[in-house]
């Protein structure tokens, strides 16, 4: 039997991991990639706590996180595809229209 | 009948809401007049209406009330859209909506292919409405939205030719001087209400409860304060010594304008209110003499600068106001219903007059252009034997001039001659009595001088208009003069409702009808009166008739000189100049008194006005609201640099964020 | 033993995290992302949560990587052409270790809470773990999951606007 902190340290070693990744890259796939392992640690969390505490309600809550990831990287990955027609490029750097 | 009283405002608030809205539109002058006098006419019907039932009714049961909705409700305060039938009013109701339509009707021939005649249309009627309410209104604050809204219209109309500069100042005048009066009125409105709701938790401004009410009311002190208050908002309105000096500009507007709103109902309605609430009034014997005394004082005045005056329609202003001056002597004496028969009278024959006058100088104004002369149309040394040009017009107005001067049979005679009788005998003023009744008889001598001296320059001796365009001059149409001769019908026979005890008798005892149908409305004041007024002297009808012959003695006394001089020889007032060019001049530039006003008055708000503009707006407000401005963009012209407009960087200041708060919970 | 197993998968897991954000090419990131959630499936497996290892690999394995892994080839993305600044990698690096920290100091300090529900791998064993899911799903949950349809109706929507030609 593994004990829940181990997992618990795994899940803080990928979501930091995960948040690095979306401050320091600059591919908006690789960051978007970055926020799905995020979204994947907290999951792994969940799952664990779930099984320790002998209740079905974190995996329930991980259904709908993937859900809400699948509706995320369809339209995330639609919108890429629309900036990159215009830019030609998916470099956040570009991506300065918050600035007028 | 009675449950439709709404209907008489409802009418010409129609007329506004088509007119305003879809004039500019509708272009055809037909249909804007047409429908704007229908208006009118529909409420004068619904007037005679009301006036039938009110007649079938017993004289105590004459009043009526119709309330629509609650208005404004507010703890102890309430006040009600609600209208209030009495005697009263609907003599009102019968002047406004009856005298009214003719001067709709009359403005459709007088304001044909003028510029915004749907304008002109729609604010006529909205002053109806406005006029409508302050008769009608059940309290007293709906009565001022009525009292401000015809403030407004006649801004409104003073000003309808508004491209002209003098046109605009008098406009701007008139509201400001009307300002002054309103503010009284609110003062007095606030007093009233107040005291009685402190002093005997009576809170109510509607006018019937107040009848009921004015048991409780002190003679004299408070209610002198809130009376004063009241009459200063009068004199604004009406036009009386202090604040008059705005009605003669206001002769700028059109002319049927100064019939409607500046002779026979807007100015009146300070002596309405005062009738009105003349229970409150009665109350305060300093009021009641300060009242008498302006009005005798302004009678007075104004004749005294009517007689000077050249501008047909200024010399009606002064003596609109020397009349009104009467009606407020009357009031100041007691004799409301004296006041409200001559208020009556002097609406039709100085509509009437206002009307003949626009008659001649719409004929003189198309003479005149037609010769492309550039001559005054309004001044009467342009005129002169129009007698023969414009015949209808001339009888009319002799026939509305003899009234006003108070030659038996016709309508001014009975009336005034009861406000001079009344202001002699009543018995409140004690030994004042004898000079307001002198004053006002001067007056009256005066008046009869200044307005046969109108006709005459106007309509006799020879033709002083220049005599390229003689031939040009024609008399108006049928649309001008159907009103004039319906009111000078009424001028002529007007009077006949309130012939006085002494000739009624004289005649097979003909009642005082008048004063029979107004006596429920006063009788408050009858009873207040005889709880201080001494018993006074009583004069036999010797005395009366004596007075009487005296007073039509006067009139004829003015008509003979304004004959003398202007028609027998018309030297002498050259040569009377020529002798006294000071007295000449001041009377010529009304006694100077728009000098002492701007000096005393205008000049100083003038310069606080400056000041408080250049000194404390410019440098105290505006420094404020800049200096708050410069120190936001001082501030945000550091911060902006924050707002990268990149993603990551905003990325990296939240996971910041959390980061400190996460440190935030472990270290605290 | 088992716990030998654990080490070895979570090494992969990091090691392969960390391949995420550091190869250059996305194609490499998104392979070794997958890594990653095979071995988050594995560890479900061993939390004993079967059905959720196998949607972590039908959907995000499967679908969502490869839709990611599709974009990346469609839009032909060429390696990142030169690194950020040196400052924002150390600022962004230096952030997630501290936050990394942090969250240690909260799993050692911190105590657990609360008690126990009545779920054990012998009911899992005996119910089979997905029917226990989707008892859960239709009964308990069943609004939320109502919801989550319209939610990925309104994405299908989305993504087919936002992808248009012209827009």
């Amino acid at each position: 039997m593994i004990p829940l902190h181990y997992y618990l340290v795994v899940s803080a070693l990928l979501f930091s991991i995960g948040t690095v990744g979306v401050l320091t890259r600059r591919n908006a796939i690789v960051i978007f990639m970055c926020v799905e392992l995020m979204l994947n640690a907290v999951n792994l969390t969940f799952v664990a706590f779930s099984n320790f505490l002998g209740s079905l309600d974190g995996q329930i809550f991980v259904f709908f996180v993937m859900t809400v990831a699948a509706a995320e990287a369809a339209v995330g990955l639609a919108l890429m595809i629309a900036f990159f027609k215009n830019r030609e490029s998916i470099d956040v750097e570009e991506m300065n229209l918050l600035k007028l | 009948m009675l449950e439709y009283v709404w209907l008489i405002p409802f009418f010409p608030l129609v007329g506004v809401i088509i007119n305003g809205l879809f004039g500019k539109k509708i272009r055809n002058e037909a249909f804007i007049g047409g429908l704007a006098t229908a208006m009118v006419a529909s409420s004068f019907v619904v007037s005679c209406g009301i006036l039938i039932q009110l007649i079938g009714m017993e004289p105590e049961q004459r009043v009526f009330q119709k309330v629509l909705f609650t208005w404004i409700q507010a703890g102890t305060f309430k006040a009600d859209i609600g209208f209030l039938v009495d005697p009263l009013s609907a003599i009102m109701i019968m002047v406004v909506t009856g005298v009214g339509s003719l001067i709709h009707l009359y403005s459709i021939g007088y304001m044909h292919g003028e510029e915004g005649f749907y304008r002109y249309f729609t604010y006529l009627n909205l002053f109806t409405f406005s006029m409508l309410l302050l008769v009608l209104g059940g309290n007293m604050l709906l009565m001022f939205v009525g009292w401000e809204g015809v403030g407004l219209c006649s801004y409104l109309l003073i000003g309808y030719y508004f491209h002209k500069k003098s046109a605009g100042d008098a406009g701007k005048k008139a509201f400001v001087m009307n300002r002054v009066g309103d503010f009284g009125f609110l003062i007095g409105l606030f007093t009233i209400f107040w005291w009685l709701g402190t002093n005997h938790n009576v809170w109510t401004i509607n006018f019937v409860e107040l009848k009921q009410a004015s048991e409780l009311l002190p003679f004299g002190g408070v209610v002198t304060f809130a009376t004063l208050c009241f009459f200063l908002g009068a004199t604004g309105k009406s036009a009386q010594i202090p604040l008059y000096t705005w009605l003669p500009d206001a002769m700028e507007g059109p002319t049927p304008v100064s019939a409607l709103i500046h002779a026979a109902t807007m100015v009146t309605a300070g002596v309405y209110m005062i009738g009105r609430m003349n229970f409150v009034f009665i109350k305060s014997p300093t009021t009641m003499l300060v009242i008498a005394c302006t009005g005798a004082a302004t009678a007075l005045f104004a004749a005294t600068i009517g007689m000077a005056q050249n501008d047909i329609k200024r010399v009606l202003a002064y003596s609109t106001v020397s009349q009104l001056g009467y009606m407020f002597l009357a009031m100041g004496v007691g004799a409301f219903t004296a006041g409200v028969f001559h208020l009556m009278t002097h609406a039709f024959f100085k509509a009437c007059l206002f009307l003949g006058s626009g008659s001649v100088i719409h004929a003189m104004h198309h003479a005149l252009h037609h010769g492309h002369l550039h001559d005054d149309p309004q001044d009467m040394r342009n005129m002169g034997g129009l007698r023969k040009k414009m015949p209808i017009t001339f009888v009319t107005f002799l026939v509305s001039t003899i009234a006003i001067s108070g030659i038996p049979p016709f309508s001014g005679f009975f009336s005034k001659d009861e406000i001079l009788w009344q202001a002699f005998s009543n018995p409140y003023h004690g030994t004042a009595n004898v000079v307001l009744w002198a004053i006002g008889t001067i007056a009256a001598c005066l008046t009869a001088f200044y307005m046969f001296r109108l006709v005459f320059m106007t309509f006799c001796g020879e033709c002083r208009i220049n005599p390229k365009v003689k031939d040009h001059l024609h008399e108006s149409p049928l649309v001008i003069t159907i009103p004039l001769m319906v009111l000078g019908l009424l001028a002529t026979f007007g009077g006949f409702i309130g012939i006085p005890k002494l000739l009624g008798d004289l005649f097979g005892g003909i009642p005082n009808r008048f004063e029979l149908w107004l006596e429920p409305v006063f009788e408050k004041s009858t009873e207040y009166a005889g709880q201080y007024a001494h018993a006074g002297t009583h004069y036999g009808h010797s005395v009366e008739g004596g007075l009487m012959l005296l007073s039509v003695g006067v009139a004829a006394l003015g008509i003979g000189i304004a004959y003398t001089l202007y028609i027998a020889s018309p030297s002498i007032p050259q040569r009377f100049t020529a002798r006294f060019p000071g007295l000449h001049q001041a009377v010529y530039n009304k006694w100077y008194v728009d000098e002492l006003y701007d000096f005393l008055f205008v000049n100083p708000c003038k310069a606080l006005g400056r000041f408080l503009w250049k000194g404390f707006d410019v440098l105290v407000v505006d420094g404020i609201v800049n200096g708050v401005a410069a120190v936001v963009r001082g501030f945000s012209g550091v911060l902006r640099y924050t707002q990268s407009g990149f993603v990551h960087n905003y990325a990296m200041t939240m996971a910041l964020g959390v980061v400190v708060i996460l440190a935030f919970y472990i270290f605290r | 033993m088992e716990t030998l197993f654990f080490f070895v998968v979570a090494a992969v897991a990091v090691i392969s995290g960390l391949l995420v954000i550091t190869c250059k090419n996305p194609i490499n990131s998104a392979l070794s992302l997958i890594m990653t959630f095979f071995c988050i499936a594995t560890f479900y497996v061993m939390l004993n949560a079967p059905f959720m290892a196998a949607i972590q690999v039908i959907v995000y394995a499967g679908a969502i990587m490869v839709l990611i892994v599709f974009v990346i080839m469609l839009l032909n993305i060429r390696s990142e052409a030169g690194r950020r600044g040196a400052h924002t990698t150390l600022f962004g690096s230096a952030l997630g270790i501290f936050g990394l920290i942090e969250l240690l100091y909260f799993l050692a300090k911190g105590g657990l809470t609360g008690s126990r529900g009545g779920l054990d791998a012998k009911i899992i064993e005996q119910f089979g773990h997905t029917e226990l899911i989707g008892r859960a799903l239709f009964t308990q949950f069943l609004l939320p999951f109502e919801i989550t349809s319209i939610l990925l109706l309104v994405a299908i929507i989305g993504a087919v606007i936002l992808a248009k030609k012209n827009i």
